[in-house]
């Protein structure tokens, strides 16, 4: 099989560039991409990734492979092949440090804007603060993201203004602290997004949706702030 | 929160509800023209002033009038902010969409009134 890497060396470099490399595959076996660029670098071990769980947990191996965002380790060759011919790019819209990995310094600044912990200025109760399931429930879909990056880097939104625009990545976190019955700061939290940038540069083209690897919809909890910032408007 | 003093309403919530109000307001007004169109095959002048002397029509042709000047002053901006990096250009346009949009609106209302 045909691998084209994106490859860029900042030290030796003038520009990034594209490098072939043939590799055989075992047969009767669907290799996740990962292990693809584990026997890649065997043959070439400058090739530079970053990799942790192998299992989608960690959020570290997100990357652009044939053209859609995803995580490396649970992404089967099978379906990132396009053509016999398997393109991996780095996730678009970051600065790129070496090869497939990226400076996510702007994605991280965005996460850590929408105050991601919890706020209450009630007194802290003797052991834990409860929640009923119902106010428990209102969570799933929203805590369950890893920060791989795949969403906001699939954004036009977020490649044309990432300092301003927080990304789906973000908002769904911003959500998520909205949604909890235990934080009090709803109302400052609203008032921080209330701009035009924040939140309203999402057009809802739900790129966010199609590529994350939970299986999560941005684009939903961000139609919820919308109406939460509505409902406390009019 | 970023502080923009060039769009509409400075707030992100106002622009986006005034950008789908105007929307509402500019499909209405479409519908509504290209359904007196079909339904008048042989429209003659006087019928066709006839329509612009009422009062109602002015009031909706007015409103209709304001949403194009609201709606594309919002979608502009947001396009402005895209793609145009360099402020002074940025800033031009932007000056220059406004200028189109008042001369419009003004032009607009002198047809729709004869003045």
């Amino acid at each position: 099989m045909l691998v084209s890497i994106y490859r860029y060396n900042p030290e030796v470099d003038d520009a990034p560039y594209m490098k072939d490399y043939q590799i055989d595959l075992p047969a009767g076996k669907d290799l996740m991409v990962l292990d693809v660029l584990n026997l890649l670098k065997a043959q070439d071990p400058s090739i530079s990734y970053r990799r942790s769980c192998r299992e989608g947990v960690c959020g570290s191996d997100g990357m652009n492979m044939s053209g859609k965002n995803g995580l490396a380790c649970i992404t089967p060759v099978s379906q990132a092949v396009k053509n016999g011919k398997l393109v991996l790019r780095p996730l678009p819209g970051l600065p790129v440090v070496r090869d497939l990995v990226v400076d996510m310094g702007q994605f991280y600044k965005q996460y850590e804007k929408i105050r991601p912990y919890l706020l209450n200025d009630t007194p802290v109760p003797a052991i834990e603060r409860l929640q009923s399931p119902e106010e428990r429930e209102k969570l799933d879909g929203l805590y369950e993201c890893i920060l791989c990056a795949c969403c906001s880097t699939a954004c036009p939104s977020f490649w044309w203004n990432p300092d301003k625009f927080v990304g789906p990545s973000g908002l769904l976190q911003a959500y998520r602290f909205l949604a909890d019955s235990r934080d009090t700061a709803t109302q400052e939290r609203l008032s921080d997004l209330d701009d035009p940038f924040s939140v309203f540069r999402c057009h809802g083209i739900m790129n966010c949706v199609n590529v994350c690897p939970k299986g999560l919809n941005p684009t939903k909890a961000i139609g919820n702030i919308r109406t939460m910032l509505l409902q406390r408007a009019t | 929160m970023v502080t923009q003093i060039t769009s509409f309403g400075r707030s992100g919530l106002y622009d986006w509800m005034m950008q789908r109000i105007s929307a509402v307001v500019l499909s209405l007004y479409t519908i509504f023209i290209i359904g007196y169109l079909l339904l008048h095959p042989h429209l003659t002048f006087e019928q066709w002033s006839a329509l612009y002397s009422s009062t109602w029509m002015r009031v909706f042709s007015l409103m209709t009038l304001l949403s194009i000047g609201v709606h594309s002053w919002i979608g502009l901006w947001s396009i402005s902010t895209d793609y145009i990096k360099p402020t002074g250009i940025r800033f031009f346009f932007q000056a220059l969409c406004g200028l189109l949009m008042f001369v419009y609106i003004v032009w607009g209302i002198q047809v729709l009134w004869g003045l």
